[in-house]
């Protein structure tokens, strides 16, 4: 935790408000995102109970498991919300924009939406990778087929799954990780991986204080918990025994449709109350205004959406198991490459994030005071434009003479420390510029800052970054096993241990 | 360093089973040295070495210890497009520089780090030597190693290990997670690979080799080269009254450690007093004239500032320091990563776990502290808020176990716990 965001909590915490670490949204919000609540049976790995899901607050879909432990319902519950999430994904595969892609010379197609789905927690995401994992691998055929929706439902919850390890993305996101970018609490990190309770804090209801409310939230009467994990009293209280009435039933079809009706009240009873959480979340969200580099990342998103669907419709394999060597160090390169860029995108949006880069001397923030705009550099071979500008700051530097900086408004611009001196009101830093001042030996007007004009300079920068270089599959070096072996799909990948 | 270790590597190197041979190497056991030898009876072979470092100034100590090692034999320093060669390399006629390798072909040694190496497209080597192989991430290795024919692999396996700004636990219990060392990608894919260790320490002095070597080198052990009485450090002027500071130097000076303990506190990172009590204890050593008499100085030799050292865990504890100490004071103040692989005669330490609240695995790491109290030829000062024994007690390690990821020794949490056990026989309490 950074020493503003601690500062951030302790004001939260003596004044009883949630005090905001972000002045603007930084994870794009759709128009109509699927919210889904999963929960899952106790004491049995990421075997589904119910969901709710929906793309409207006021209609959500109930699915139930109501004998989680039989393998054959829990594919039928998974057929059920393929349906769902197929159709919703599919509404979004209709209009497509043209991209100008290889500086021009090329276009190619992206989708001008794409879906988004929300789940409370990152446990929720943890369920939709898993249920992806467990689905996507199976056969419409053979042993333990199931209906073909599920291993095509399993292909995309795979693919969301992903995405949500993407950094910046926003396809599928953890609804308490995205409020906790934006707000800080008074409490502890724990107590905030509780969706009731982060809300109690940011949005209390009329008349509450935010401590008040979030000491609500601890009563599962209540708030019954977010899922996927259900409050252990009403496992022992009220689903063991409803379903062990649906098992009891078993072959009187009257006895069976009241035993599952009974179920499925007693687990939208558990579950609306988060259900109207996250649609609360999805408002107080979409009332902060939306960074400026956000519908860069979305676009991002749609590219990813884009190029996935066209493989699925060209029949493509589902992912693999696992990642091989040479996968696993291409993918570790792309996330490292997309953590920097957000990192980076999110401090050049916001003056609120910048300022913790500015608390530990990585950026700094002052008033031009002295400025030659029309210096040139003569000491190469080609006469170069490169003015001098310093900055007086009042903040602490830490970076070294040689580091490229630049400043948010000016990203075009790169400006490149000559010294630091500090001096009675703060640190002196001499600048020399390049670029984005035009061809000519003498700067278009405007392109250097002007004396008096207040600036925030920092080493962080967007610009990309190419991919690495990594040897082919086939050529997988001995010191990581060799090349594996080629992949030859078999009917035998949907029969696994837990089939 | 006993030639039997030399011949050993040789041997494998040149005709052993595999392409690769590892060689462990304690902190200060000659490392250096072996590469240079190793190259220098490569390159008697004919045809092109490669060498691969991590960083830059790895590249750069190495190339002028190569240099002076092998008079005559043109080396290539492969760099980057921003690489400003440094002075001590620059000086050396037999060196070029250049950005591609096809341009250093009338090198004997081509030298560049891991990064640099991982953009050559073409061209294969018969032998490459890899130094801080433990330093280097297993992703790195997979960029490179196919164009290396036999491979030496040297570095030092309580070093740091690599780490990521992402997650990255999808892989863990693969043999060929990303994250892992170099060396540890390796032998989980080769287990019959040769190892070969170095057996002493010419570094630690004898209070610490037994120390370092017990709490971070449970398994593979390692003897001090010299003896008690052969280094000592003295001051030419006496302590005024009894400080705290000059009590604590007193402890280091007789005994090799101390344990410079402030009051229990809960802090924020840059710790305000820890950092003044760093920078205190550094100045205070300069003042009273710090004297270092060993093996190579017998007579003893004045207790320079570039021979002292603060080391931290974070970059902003080392910049408060550094902001604490007088401009261009000459001493060094850096993170445990950027002090991987250097040597001084005195080290201070800002202990990682101090005023903290919680014990992460960041700051449990036992690569970190084996690096900040194995940089020092005589005595090592570790400055810490009171109360990190009860801070252990209170979290021990909960760190997800994975399917098929082997153990990890020695623990961070036992690590730190036999450390601050040592530690609290040279306690003084400020």
């Amino acid at each position: 935790m950074s020493t503003l965001t601690a500062l951030a909590r302790a004001q939260a915490a003596s004044t009883a408000a949630a005090q905001p670490i972000a002045t603007l949204r930084h994870v794009h919000i759709s128009d109509r995102p699927l919210v889904f609540v999963p929960l899952m049976l106790a004491g049995e790995a990421n075997a589904p109970l119910a969901a709710m899901v929906g793309d409207r607050s006021a209609a959500p879909t109930l699915l139930v498991v109501p004998q989680p432990r039989n393998r054959d319902l829990r594919f039928t519950f998974a057929g059920e919300l393929a349906d769902l999430v197929i159709r919703y994904i599919d509404g979004f595969r209709g209009v497509t924009e043209a991209v100008q892609a290889n500086r021009g010379r090329e276009t190619r197609y992206r989708y001008v939406q794409a879906p988004q789905v929300l789940v409370p927690n990152p446990p929720g995401v943890r369920f939709v990778r898993l249920l992806g994992r467990s689905t996507r691998l199976r056969r419409s055929y053979g042993r333990y087929a199931v209906d073909p929706s599920v291993p095509l439902l399993g292909q995309w919850l795979t693919f969301l799954g992903e995405r949500a390890e993407h950094p910046g993305s926003s396809m599928l996101l953890a609804m308490t990780e995205a409020l906790g970018m934006h707000w800080a609490t008074g409490q502890s990190a724990v107590e905030d991986g509780n969706l009731a309770a982060l809300m109690g804090w940011i949005d209390p209801p009329a008349g509450l204080s935010a401590t008040v409310a979030a000491a609500a939230a601890e009563d599962p009467l209540t708030w019954p918990p977010a899922g996927p994990a259900t409050d252990p009293t009403f496992d022992n209280e009220v689903l063991a025994p409803a379903i062990a009435a649906y098992d009891r039933a078993a072959g009187d079809d009257g006895a069976q449709r009241r035993a599952l009706a009974a179920l499925e009240t007693a687990l939208a009873g558990q579950l609306r109350p988060t259900w109207d959480l996250m649609w609360r979340a999805v408002e107080q969200l979409r009332r902060l205004p939306e960074g400026s580099r956000v519908a860069s990342r979305w676009a991002a998103d749609r590219d990813a959406f884009t190029s996935y669907a066209t493989y699925l419709q060209e029949g493509g394999l589902p992912q693999p198991r696992r990642d091989s060597a040479v996968a696993a160090a291409i993918r570790l390169d792309r996330l490292e490459r997309a953590q920097a860029a957000y990192d980076a995108q999110r401090a050049l949006d916001d003056p609120l994030v910048m300022a913790e880069y500015r608390m530990v001397g990585e950026a700094f923030a002052g008033t031009v005071v002295a400025a030659v705009p029309d210096r040139v550099d003569s000491s190469g071979p080609k006469r170069k434009l490169r003015p001098h500008i310093t900055v007086l700051t009042r903040d602490p530097v830490r970076l070294e003479p040689g580091t490229s900086v630049v400043a948010p408004p000016r990203v075009q611009q790169r400006a490149q420390i000559v010294s630091l001196s500090p001096v009675e009101s703060g640190t002196e830093v001499v600048l020399e510029l390049s670029g984005g001042m035009g061809r000519a030996l003498t700067p278009a007007p405007g392109s250097v800052p002007a004396l008096g004009e207040d600036l925030c300079y920092s080493a962080l920068t967007e610009s990309y970054q190419p991919p690495g270089r990594f040897p082919l599959r086939e050529e997988t070096p001995w010191t990581h096993g060799g090349p594996p072996q080629e992949y030859v799909p078999s009917d035998d990948d949907a029969v696994e241990e837990w089939s | 360093m006993t030639g039997d270790v030399l011949a050993g590597v040789l041997a494998d190197l040149r005709c052993g089973d595999h392409p690769g041979v590892v060689v462990d190497s304690p902190p200060g056991a000659g490392k250096s040295t072996l590469v240079v030898r190793v190259a220098s009876q490569l390159t008697g072979d004919g045809g092109q070495l490669a060498v691969v470092a991590q960083t830059n100034e790895q590249v750069d100590d190495l190339t002028d210890r190569l240099v002076d090692a092998l008079p005559g034999v043109p080396i290539g320093r492969l760099s980057g497009q921003d690489y400003v060669p440094a002075p001590r390399i620059a000086r050396h006629p037999t060196v070029r520089f250049d950005t591609q390798v096809t341009a250093l072909a009338e090198a004997r040694i081509v030298i560049g780090t891991a990064a640099k190496w991982a953009t050559v497209t073409q061209g294969e080597w018969r032998w490459a030597v890899v130094d801080e192989a433990y330093q280097m991430r297993s992703d790195a290795l997979l960029r490179i190693a196919g164009r290396f024919g036999r491979m030496l692999f040297v570095g030092d396996p309580g070093q740091l290990d690599p780490f990521s700004i992402v997650e990255t636990t999808r892989w863990a219990g693969l043999t060929w997670d990303p994250m892992q060392s170099a060396v540890a990608v390796l032998l989980r894919n080769n287990p019959s690979v040769a190892v070969h260790r170095l057996p002493v320490s010419w570094r630690l002095p004898a209070s610490a080799a037994p120390v370092v070597s017990e709490a971070f080198y449970p398994f593979t052990g390692f003897q001090p080269a010299t003896a008690d009485a052969e280094r000592a450090l003295s001051f030419q002027t006496r302590g005024f009254g009894s400080q705290p500071v000059d009590m604590t130097l007193e402890t280091a000076a007789t005994s090799g450690w101390a344990l410079h303990e402030l009051p229990a506190r809960h802090t924020l990172r840059t710790d305000g007093d820890v950092a003044h009590a760093c920078a205190a204890l550094a100045r205070r050593l300069l003042e009273r004239g710090g004297v270092a008499r060993s093996e190579r100085a017998p007579d003893g030799a004045a207790l320079t500032p570039d021979r002292i050292a603060i080391g931290t865990a974070h970059r902003d504890q080392a910049a408060t320091v550094r902001s604490l100490l007088p401009a261009r004071s000459g001493i060094t103040v850096d993170t445990a990563n950027r002090l991987q692989g250097r040597e001084y005669d005195v080290t201070i330490i800002w202990h990682p776990l101090s005023g903290r609240r919680d014990a992460t695995a960041f700051h449990l790491e036992a690569g970190r502290l084996c690096v900040l109290t194995s940089r020092h030829r005589h005595a090592c000062v570790v400055v810490t808020r009171a109360g990190i024994p009860e801070l252990l007690d209170a979290h021990p390690s909960t760190e997800p176990v994975y399917l098929n990821e082997p153990a990890k020794f020695p623990d961070g949490w036992e690590a730190n716990q036999a450390m601050m056990a040592h530690l609290h026989h040279h306690r003084v309490r400020a």
